[in-house]
């Protein structure tokens, strides 16, 4: 039963950055366009990342 | 095999302009310019979509002058478009690199899914007009938009449900962890201080998640509260908070039995069946107001020096003069004050031969200039004009539909009062007859709340729905207003308007077989340079044309090439002829007779199938017209239709719309708009003018009206499947509800009943998406 104090602790921080890493994504753009993205990566020209566009939007 | 153009696709008509391999110049240039820029892969990339707009540049497309849309802010200027055009992926990697090539670009990001286009750029401010021509020049249409007006109240609404829902899915899987261990526990023996820890730990994870969640359903359930209303919200709260705090006290205390695992796994399939529902919902509305976007044009004002600039048609004031050419649509309200015209009022009055106007006559908004240019003074947009007439109509139509209640929430009207009488019996009877402790009593009541769980009667609209509008979506049908699908399959009587609904709204050549080919090719390759609707039909009917060089128009009279005139009657054609239906046009060369073309518009190919079709099924079919007696009689004739109606003004329509039961009106143009927003529920091609595809429920592409037959179809197939969901909601409720009162719901008996009732639902509504309605 030990085992639980820190499998516990570690099921939920893991589970917990997968969430934060979600959260992350949709609010820096990257759920607002799935067609598009979808493509984009089969070319293999230099595709510069995205410049933030949530900054501006929250102006 | 036809050779088909290196650059658009389409095929290369005989004799053209372009080069060796191209349609017309426009593709070759475009061809060149793609090449020059070093993009030349792009052509090996690209699927071309049939369905798009051909990648032909348009020469004749409304010149928009961008500068009035840019947005600057710290020196770089900021562009919004929205691209017509884009086939697949690889447009999109075209239109960003030939715009990353520009010098002074700072970034171009094309959307794909919503075909829009942020344009980033620094320095001078003449330079958007010169980028995006660069893209105009490949064969793209690109009309500015302005970002804060289109959509973000969705986009914003869209992005909380999916961020809630993530949380919810989060919280959903740990707390099932933890439950099942609990629940393996029960048979193998836990300790009671582990299991303890269990529900603690799936405390402090559930009611965060459900005080973030929630919050969509919540904030719902309160406004309709406060308004003295209820619907579905209202017990969909309720059974989560009261959930969620029994809970909490059950733990406190140390019982055996927590039911977090429910109240947030509820939370979690509620707010997947609402973000499947406002992202099917945005889509459509998203698809309507690009098709909307699309059609906005710049109008040319002239200054009293005589100079002239492009204005969006908001910015235009009164007293202003605007130039109209031929071809183009009207976009204000005035008076002529100098020139002379045909003007096609059809979108307006349904009238369908245009009407001749000259200086001091009244032009509307909406209507169409088709031969000559036009000086146009502003008018008063007072109470008097026809739009302001037109839209005070369609504001008391829509206050009358405002009262519709959605299915969802009629039932739960009815259900969230029997749900609480039946917990508070549930009370009474275990407190005061059966006299347990008051602290068991609450217990089981709470429990008839949780297990009535409105679970599968809240997926039981929006999943069907979702599935359906998704369904029509393929078929270019786009549902824009939640409650449209039920308020279809009430429809009893089906009302169609005649100009651009029943027919195609505009002119095709019928008098073919008279002339002969050579004739007729001389005449598509001179009306080839003209933008007059007229002309436009010629080339339509003959195909591809190439056009003849050295042609010359004659305002308000028609065409020059060499010694060759095609034009309207009283200028080159044969003033004895009888006169014909519809419009005309003449050829006339030196030494031979006069040919004339005749033109009408047609009734949409399946009109016929349809209507019969809607008889067959039992619906009322009407027409209604604001077109001359003849033409409307012509058409209800061919069609069969007994009941028909012609010269209607707006509020005739309206009027005669009253006196249906539950009718559905189908109509494009301005004079129908009132009619749309009156009649019970409204469809409306995409052709329409925008205030009646604003106005109107659902918006449908392309040139057939079946249409028509397949929402019809779909709402009713809907309908019943929204039926039977309630009825497995209730079937299950009334198995589980005896189980709640009696005092047997454990936590495991909670979750499985009720994940297995949202599965079955869910699963029904599925039959929806696949077979025939």
């Amino acid at each position: 039963m030990e085992s639980l104090l820190y499998l516990i602790p570690a099921m939920l921080l893991l589970g917990g950055l997968g969430l934060a890493g979600f959260l992350w994504a949709l609010k820096s753009g990257q759920y607002d366009d799935m067609e598009g993205n979808a493509a984009r990566i089969l070319y293999d020209d230099d595709d510069k990342p995205l410049p933030a566009p949530n900054k501006e939007k929250e102006k | 095999m036809t050779q088909t153009c290196l650059h658009c696709g389409d095929p290369i008509p005989p004799l053209s302009d372009g080069a060796e391999g191209f349609c017309c110049k426009g593709c070759e240039g475009a061809y060149n310019l793609i090449n020059g820029l070093g993009l030349k892969t792009y052509y090996e990339r690209r699927t071309l979509d049939p369905d798009v707009k051909a990648l032909r540049p348009d020469d004749d497309a409304a010149q928009i002058d961008y500068r009035a849309h840019i947005i600057e802010e710290d020196g770089i200027n900021t562009l919004y478009l929205m691209v017509e055009g884009i086939h697949c992926a690889a447009c999109v990697w075209l239109i960003e690199t030939a715009l990353a090539k520009q010098e002074t670009v700072d970034q171009a990001r094309v959307n794909m899914s919503t075909r829009r286009l942020v344009l980033k750029w620094h320095g001078d401010k003449i330079d958007p007009n010169r980028l995006v021509s660069v893209i105009t020049g490949l064969g793209y249409r690109l009309v500015p938009y302005d970002p804060n007006l289109l959509n973000t109240e969705n986009q914003k609404r869209e992005k909380e449900l999916l961020r809630a829902m993530a949380v919810a899915g989060f919280a959903t899987a740990n707390v099932m962890l933890f439950s099942v261990s609990v629940w393996a526990g029960y048979s193998q023996g836990m300790m009671q201080s582990t299991r303890d820890l269990m529900h603690w730990l799936s405390a402090l994870v559930a009611l965060p998640a459900i005080a973030y969640a929630g919050r969509p359903f919540y904030r719902s359930a309160l406004t309709a509260l406060r308004s003295g209303r209820s619907n579905m919200d209202v017990p969909i709260s309720m059974a989560v908070v009261l959930t969620a705090g029994m809970s909490l006290f059950q733990v406190i205390s140390g019982e055996e039995h927590a039911y977090f695992d429910s109240a947030i796994s509820l939370l979690f399939f509620l707010l997947i069946g609402r973000y499947l529902d406002r992202r099917a919902r945005g889509r459509a509305r998203g698809a309507a107001e690009h098709l909307l976007g699309l059609n906005a044009v710049a109008v040319t004002v002239l200054d009293e020096n005589g100079s002239q600039s492009l204005l969006p048609p908001d910015q235009v004031k009164d007293g202003m003069i605007v130039l109209s050419t031929a071809g183009e649509r009207i976009a204000v309200d005035g008076v002529i004050i100098d020139g002379q015209s045909d003007i096609d009022t059809s979108l307006i009055s349904g009238e369908s031969v245009p009407v001749t106007a000259k200086a001091d006559d009244r032009v509307f908004a909406g209507t169409t200039n088709l031969s000559g240019a036009l000086k146009i003074k502003v008018t008063a947009t007072g109470e008097s004009t026809l739009l302001a007439e037109i839209v005070r109509l369609m504001e008391e139509a829509e206050a009358g539909r405002a009262n519709y209640v959605a299915i969802a929430d009629r039932v739960a009207r009815h259900y969230g009062p029997i749900v609480n009488v039946l917990s508070l019996g549930t009370f009474i009877y275990w407190c005061f007859i059966a006299g347990a402790p008051w602290h068991d009593a609450l217990l089981n009541a709470i429990a008839v709340l949780i297990i009535t769980c409105p679970c599968a009667l809240a997926l039981a609209v929006p999943v069907v729905q979702v599935i359906a509008s998704g369904r029509l979506m393929r078929q270019g049908i786009l549902v824009k207003t939640g409650t449209a699908l039920e308020r279809f399959a009430q429809v009893k009587h089906v009302v169609f308007d005649k100009t651009g609904t029943l027919t195609l709204g505009r002119a095709e050549l019928v008098n073919r077989d008279e002339i002969d080919p050579e004739t007729l090719h001389l005449a598509a390759s001179i009306a080839a340079a003209s933008k007059h609707p007229l002309s436009r039909a010629l080339c339509r009917a003959f195909g591809p044309v190439a056009v003849k060089s050295g042609v010359e128009e004659v305002p308000g009279n028609g065409l020059v090439w060499q010694d060759v005139r095609l034009g309207s009657r009283a200028w080159c054609g044969d003033k004895n002829a009888p006169i014909s239906m519809g419009p005309e046009l003449w050829l006339a060369r030196d030494g031979q007779d006069s040919v004339c073309l005749k033109f009408a518009d047609h009734l949409r190919a399946d009109a016929k199938d349809v209507v019969n079709g809607l008889k067959a099924q039992g619906y009322g079919v009407h027409l209604l017209s604001g077109d001359r007696i003849e033409p409307v009689e012509k058409v209800a004739k061919d069609l069969s239709l007994d009941d028909w109606k012609a010269q209607c003004s707006p509020k005739d329509k309206c009027d005669a719309l009253e006196g249906l039961d539950k009718p559905l009106m189908v109509g494009d143009g301005l004079n129908d708009a009132p009619a749309l927003a009156a009649a019970h529920v409204s469809l409306s091609p995409s052709t329409a003018i925008d205030v009646s595809q604003t106005a109107a429920d659902a918006v449908f592409q392309g040139d057939r009206l079946k249409a028509v037959l397949e929402v019809l179809g779909v709402a009713k197939k809907a309908e019943s499947l929204v039926k039977q969901n309630f009825a497995l909601a209730f079937l299950y409720n009334s198995v589980t509800i005896p189980l709640a009162v009696a005092g047997f719901v454990t936590p495991l008996i909670a979750a499985v009943a009720m994940s297995t009732s949202s599965l079955v639902v869910i699963a029904n509504a599925l039959r929806l998406s696949k077979g025939k309605v």
